[in-house]
């Protein structure tokens, strides 16, 4: 890239370049970009064909920025609350207003109650991933940082299964994202096949992998086998579709197993030299043959066996692992038997193959320094870590669904004060049965909101609101992978300014030093990066900027070469040093070592009884490119392009429900109900249908609309309402998100749920 | 020198919606007018596992083919933000080989 990052034309046009996150977009994707800004406003983004990785490209919701950035409702000031929680009713404050108050009440509540009385809420995705935990564990010091979906049903049960089984940080597949010259670099290989096993990532970006670097592979000759139960797109360029039974993908992956291991298709050099437990995973996939487990997925046995044959013998090959792992109580299975799909292949680490991160994540130290400042009984306190080991081993935070218990009983200790970052647990994204964190959440005092807009979540608890800057408007850095494996670091640069708006890790220094100065020696943002960056890279803010991006060298076979271990012996970082296709910590946690198959909780085989009133299986969380979970919501261009919340549904069911295209239907299940648009959609299981989550009406403002009980429309087509709490693995990971009953009528009030759209400011 | 044309391989069009929202930002183009849009084809069975799902964007009258952009020496709007890189703006008859080439899934406009 160009060492300037800034430009002038002629005209006066400042142009700025930048590498994105959220808010608003997405994961970080660092997508590279040039922002316009004429006046001090943002007038116009372009992709940047400089980027190694994005190369110019950029979806619609970096394309309609200006849009989000300049909307009428944006929120750019502090307020306070001057009514009730969940009364419209606030009032302008200063900064110093804001911190005096937040500042008392903290002091109040950790005096009188104890710091563990404090808890910080994190969300999806956004930057604030990276500075929640430093605000809950330094800023505050409370033990209590929550993730508050059911079974941390998002990344965080795929890392602590990479973590047990290979000790190793995220596994990716190898799209060449570390080489300038990405797929022509002598050292890249192709993959043959890559499996996407529950992932879509064309739209989703997850984790910062950037989603069409498939398109690219496609191009170049790599085939695609997708394991997905909903039809997509992809499904249509695919060689190979398993569409399988939602839930039921342990079964498909130990059929897999199965018949990889029985026809003797493994790679035995790699299994004798670095696997654990062979012989007795062997023992465990006879158990699926391929027969039953057609019975179970709905998958043909020929195709099992077909998918099989052509994955371990086209090499390199890997799978890519979705959200579908982790919205699953039978997850933790899934992922360790596609772990040991990828391993006995000998996919692991080679190139084109199935990456390991290292062992320690990229810019991570600080911030898991950043616990060890609260003394150890404090620490203790942490909900639900004594009694979810293998969660709390692996994750930072409290356990989502006893912190839930723990708001609705007071037990072991009473909650008093709350702080939602980037977060809308009320909202259909980022909890199960948000009717009961709803009502559990008003048990808190005080709460303190981080976000751009007033959300349902800030309206029915805020006390205070702090208002967030777009990447656009402050500095930064996006690292893929939130550092577990990543691609490359890339800079955020403050390209202009809106209102009074404060980033995360601004409001972690600004509070801390307040607080706990002696953490907080930072008095800004780039003094902080830089501290971050020097003892790893030796380069400054400033030298990144110019940079534009960094690209860690990518290193090939670590377990050769000692580099994922600490002691730097070759081999794996777990307790036995090898993959361990049995697991030792699985058994002391209390499970079993192997993967097993289990039903969903509530399904036509678990629940036959049931069935009956819920005949249909839900599946929820595929994405649109228009919105990143709940954002996005007011902005016109993309409510253009997707007006509605919508739920696919096969054309013969749907007759059968005299339901017709773009009728308003009920989904439904004795947890909670949604109102949806159904689109017919070809290819669908007659048995399944998908809703989309994330939806609120940010337009539905007027008076009593944006008030408690109604707060901008967030239980129409709340699709959380279905997915019951606490239906999770024995080891404490996943919730069913993705297979529950539920019935769909066509719903009485047939009316739109859309407003006149606003106008922007900027065109005033 | 030859008319240009835009050359679009649906087979990798995800149907983004990019090009739409880069060509209203480009041209200053309202709501209900369009400078390009995306048509949908499908999802239907061809046969056993094989599936109809195309997406093709339709170019407009108001589509100049960025000529000030591709002046300039920059990709169209379109293009350049295309997240399946399957539109590409030039001579008429090089796009023609390039879609003869190909042999699958080519549309070429000539707006």
């Amino acid at each position: 890239m160009k060492k300037e990052w800034q430009e002038q034309l002629e005209d006066g046009t400042r142009i700025v370049r930048t590498c994105g996150w959220s808010p608003p977009g997405d994961h970080p994707a660092g997508c590279g970009m040039k922002l316009h800004i004429k006046d001090g406003k943002l007038v116009k983004v372009e992709g940047d064909p400089e980027h190694p990785i994005s190369q110019g490209r950029l979806c619609v919701r970096c394309l309609s920025l200006p849009d989000y950035v300049y909307h009428p409702d944006r929120i750019t000031h502090p307020m306070k609350r001057v009514g009730k929680h969940g009364e419209n009713k606030w009032e302008q404050i200063t900064w110093d207003e804001a911190w005096d108050i937040i500042v008392s009440k903290v002091k109040h509540y950790q005096k009188n109650y104890g710091n563990e009385s404090i808890v910080v809420f994190g969300g999806t995705g956004r930057e604030a991933c990276l500075y929640y935990y430093p605000l809950g564990f330094s800023s505050l010091q409370t033990p209590n940082v929550c993730y508050p979906l059911s079974g941390w049903s998002c990344y965080g049960p795929r890392c602590a299964i990479t973590d047990y089984i290979l000790g190793a940080g995220y596994p990716e597949i190898d799209f060449a994202g570390n080489f300038p010259d990405r797929y022509d670099n002598p050292n890249y290989k192709l993959p043959k096949y890559i499996m996407l096993w529950g992932k879509m990532p064309l739209a989703s970006n997850p984790d910062g992998f950037y989603g069409h670097s498939l398109i690219d592979m496609m191009k170049r000759g790599t085939k695609i086998i997708l394991i997905d139960p909903r039809m997509n797109w992809m499904a249509t360029r695919a060689e190979h579709w398993c569409q399988l039974r939602p839930g039921t993908d342990t079964a498909l992956a130990l059929g897999l197993l199965n018949v990889i291991i029985n026809e003797n298709l493994y790679d035995h050099e790699f299994v004798e030299q670095w696997c654990y437990g062979f012989d007795e995973l062997k023992e465990r996939v006879q158990e699926y043959p391929v027969d039953k487990v057609a019975e179970i997925t709905g998958v043909s046995a020929e195709k099992i066996t077909e998918v099989a044959r052509v994955f371990a013998t086209a090499k390199p090959s890997a799978i890519q692992w979705g959200l579908a792992v982790d919205e699953n109580p039978n997850g933790v299975q899934l992922g360790h038997a596609i772990l040991s799909i990828v391993a006995i292949t000998g996919n692991l680490d080679v190139p084109g193959g199935l990456l390991l991160g290292p062992r320690a994540a990229l810019m991570g130290k600080w911030r898991v320094e950043t616990r060890g400042q609260m003394p150890e009984e404090l620490w203790e306190k942490r909900i639900g870590a004594k009694e979810w080991p293998a969660l709390a081993n692996a994750l930072a935070t409290t356990h989502p669904d006893e912190t839930l218990d723990t708001l609705e009983t007071g037990k072991p200790y009473e909650l008093k004060m709350g702080w939602f970052n980037s977060t809308q647990p009320i909202t259909a994204t980022n909890t199960a049965a948000p009717q009961r964190w709803h009502k559990a959440l008003q048990k808190l005092e005080f709460n303190v909101v981080q976000d751009l807009f007033m959300t349902p979540t800030a309206q029915a608890f805020g006390d205070i609101f702090l208002p967030l800057p777009t990447f656009a408007e402050h500095d930064g850095v996006v690292l893929t992978h939130f550092g577990r494996n990543s691609i490359f670091l890339g800079a955020m640069n403050k390209a202009f300014t809106v209102g009074e708006c404060k980033s995360d890790i601004e409001v972690c220094i600004e509070l801390g030093r307040r607080l706990y100065p002696e953490h907080w020696p930072w008095k800004t943002a780039e003094e902080f990066f830089t501290d971050q960056l020097k003892p790893e890279l030796g380069i400054s803010f400033d030298d990144l900027r110019h940079e534009g991006l960094y690209q860690p060298p990518r290193e090939y076979y670590k377990y050769k070469t000692g580099k994922l271990r600490e002691d730097g012996e070759p081999g794996f970082s777990t307790v036995t040093g090898l993959v361990e296709l049995k697991s030792t910590l699985f058994e002391q946690w209390g499970d079993d070592p192997l993967p097993y198959y289990k039903e969903p909780p509530y399904s036509p085989v678990s629940t036959p009884e049931l069935a009956k009133e819920y005949p249909l299986i839900l599946t929820t969380g595929a994405r649109k490119f228009t919105s990143f979970h709940s954002e996005h919501r007011q902005i016109e261009a993309l409510r253009d392009i997707d007006p509605d919340p919508m739920m696919e549904i096969n054309p013969d069911t749907a007759e059968k429900l005299g339901i017709r295209e773009g009728d308003w239907v009920m989904i439904e299940n004795q947890f909670g109900k949604a109102r949806e648009k159904a689109h017919l959609q070809n290819g669908m299981r007659p048995d399944v249908v998908h809703a989309t989550h994330g939806w609120w009406f940010p337009e539905r403002d007027k008076g009593e609309e944006a008030e408690e009980p109604n707060l901008y429309g967030v239980w129409d087509a709340n699709i959380n309402t279905l997915i019951p709490h606490k239906h999770i693995g024995k080891l404490g990971f996943g919730a069913p998100f993705k297979s529950i009953l539920c019935k769909v009528y066509k719903a009485e009030d047939q009316s739109s749920t859309k407003c006149k759209p606003k106008q922007m400011k900027y065109q005033d | 020198m030859s008319r240009n044309g835009l050359l679009i391989d649906y087979e990798y069009c995800t149907g983004c919606h990019s090009c739409e929202v880069a060509c209203r930002n480009e041209k200053n183009i309202p709501r209900e007018k369009w400078g390009i849009k995306l048509t949908e084809v499908g999802p239907w069975q061809v046969e056993g596992d094989k599936w109809e799902w195309n997406y093709i964007a339709c170019p407009t009258e108001l589509c100049d083919l960025c000529g000030d952009r591709v002046a300039r020496g920059e990709k169209p709007a379109c293009a350049l933000h295309c997240l399946g890189q399957c539109m590409e703006v030039g001579p008429i008859e090089e796009l023609v080989e390039k879609m003869e080439a190909k042999g699958k899934k080519m549309a070429l406009f000539v707006p």
